[in-house]
């Protein structure tokens, strides 16, 4: 399996892990304009299969391939809290060269305090849209919904749909609904397939 | 002190030579919190202490065995695989014996360790002054193109490990940065100076400061402020330097975390500043 000509990455019977293999085989594709969900129980290694499409994670068979200069953004399960520095929310946004224009009314009025002076949804949702309007061509969120009340779950959909057309992007999710809502494919990790 | 002595160049040059470190170390300060690596002040002034004190042995210049030292301990910290403190805490360990039983078996070494760790200012000639002043824009220059970076890497790890960009010499880059200006910076104005002037600034300004780039520039006017008060209040005192720097730069922030212990109510916690 190549990777999509308009970008992407193919996922051929990916054995991944650290000490020893975690999670697979399992197969799929990243491509813009399809948002792919992965589900599965605990333990069942999602996190370790998007971390070893950015190198974070070992590859025991099975192969990884991306499109030449793909620029891909990861944000894991929990955004760094980075207690007693003085980033603010816009700096942040500036770091990934993410521009600040439509970010929801109720962000727009924090952007400019530190970031350990945020809540926590505050944070998160900042930075998927920092991860969302960066330059990268593909976008790999792990559990995004997490400390997020439903107003910014809602905000998060909005935003995923938006940029699902020109970005390809993989969510990690325990929540259903959401997945069903944002995905146009989701793949069970774990479970009735891959390693047990 | 009479308003001439300043402008006496007995006294403006290590005025002036101080000035730069004390603009400079506290930027780095800020980054060093940054990396949650703010022991590593403590170590590199120590390490670059005991280095200069080793080039006694072999009739070399303490400025070079002293960065020679700062610069074999941030390439060690790079090749382990332990990042953070716990390597600064056996770099420091490892200086200071070093540093002691030098002085305990070198004649020479006593003199020197008396300058090193009292601060030796006023001995600043022309060449610290020089040095000084040429560190602290290519200091500053190379901090930039380092500071993405920096911040990338805490904020949006992914970012880096996923545009597959190799940061680990950006790393090294910072850490050979802040061993070599502590190396001299411990050799002008000494090692419990160095350390203050990285660490104290910014752990007061980061904990306060909206926006990193303000938070920079604080650091270094409250760097400068700092050490223009020692300087000061040492030649009125006729104190030596050293000691009257770090206690500034320690009383200041413990009497305002008193002040504000007072005005609070039984039990309440203070603000975070570790």
């Amino acid at each position: 399996m190549s990777p999509p000509a308009s970008g992407g990455i193919a996922v051929v019977d990916l054995v991944a892990g650290y000490d020893r293999p975690v999670v697979g085989p399992v197969s799929f594709r990243l491509a813009p304009g399809r948002v792919l969900g992965l589900s599965g129980p605990n333990g069942a290694g999602k996190s370790t299969l998007l971390a070893a499409l950015v190198g974070g994670a070992r590859v025991f068979a099975g192969c990884i391939e991306s499109t030449a200069g793909l620029k891909i953004a990861f944000q894991g399960q929990h955004p760094p809290l980075a207690r007693g520095l003085p980033l603010t929310g816009r700096e942040l946004l500036g770091l990934a060269a993410a521009p600040s224009a439509g970010l929801p009314d109720w962000l727009m009025p924090v952007l400019d305090r530190r970031l350990d002076a945020l809540s926590g949804g505050q944070r998160q949702f900042l930075h998927h849209w920092a991860a969302f309007m960066s330059p990268a061509q593909a976008v790999l969120l792990d559990e995004p919904t997490n400390n997020m009340d439903p107003l910014g779950v809602a905000e998060l959909r909005k935003v995923i749909r938006a940029r699902a057309s020109s970005t390809a992007i993989a969510l990690i999710s325990h929540e259903r609904e959401f997945l069903e809502a944002v995905c146009d494919e989701i793949v069970r990790v774990g479970g009735e397939a891959g390693l047990q | 002190m009479s308003e001439g002595l300043l402008f006496d160049s007995l006294f403006l040059k290590p005025f002036l030579t101080g000035l730069a470190y004390a603009v400079l170390l506290p930027v780095l300060g800020c980054y060093l919190r940054l990396r949650d690596e703010w022991l590593a002040a403590l170590a590199f002034t120590q390490v670059a202490a005991a280095g200069a004190l080793g080039a006694l042995a072999f009739a070399a210049p303490p400025v070079i065995g002293g960065l020679a030292a700062a610069a074999f301990a941030a390439l060690l910290k790079h090749s382990s695989s332990h990042v953070g403190n716990a390597v600064y805490a056996l770099l420091y360990l490892a200086g200071w014996g070093v540093a002691i039983l030098l002085v305990a078996n070198l004649p020479l070494a006593e003199r020197l360790a008396r300058a090193l760790f009292d601060g030796q200012l006023y001995f600043s000639g022309q060449g610290h002054l020089l040095a000084a002043w040429l560190v602290l824009p290519l200091a500053l220059a190379w901090l930039l193109r380092l500071s993405r970076v920096l911040l990338v890497s805490r904020y949006l790890p992914g970012h880096l490990l996923a545009t597959g960009r190799h940061e680990g010499r950006f790393h090294l880059g910072f850490d050979l940065l802040v061993a070599g200006a502590l190396a001299l910076a411990t050799m002008s104005i000494g090692v419990a100076a160095a350390f203050a002037l990285i660490f104290v600034p910014a752990w007061i300004v980061c904990e306060s400061a909206s926006g990193w780039r303000r938070a920079l520039v604080l650091s270094a006017l409250t760097g400068a402020a700092g050490y223009a008060a020692a300087f000061f209040l040492a030649q009125a005192t006729d104190q030596p330097f050293g000691p009257i720097l770090a206690l500034i730069f320690a009383l200041t922030p413990l009497s305002i975390l008193a002040t504000r212990r007072q005005g609070q109510p039984h039990g309440t916690p203070l603000p975070n500043f570790d």
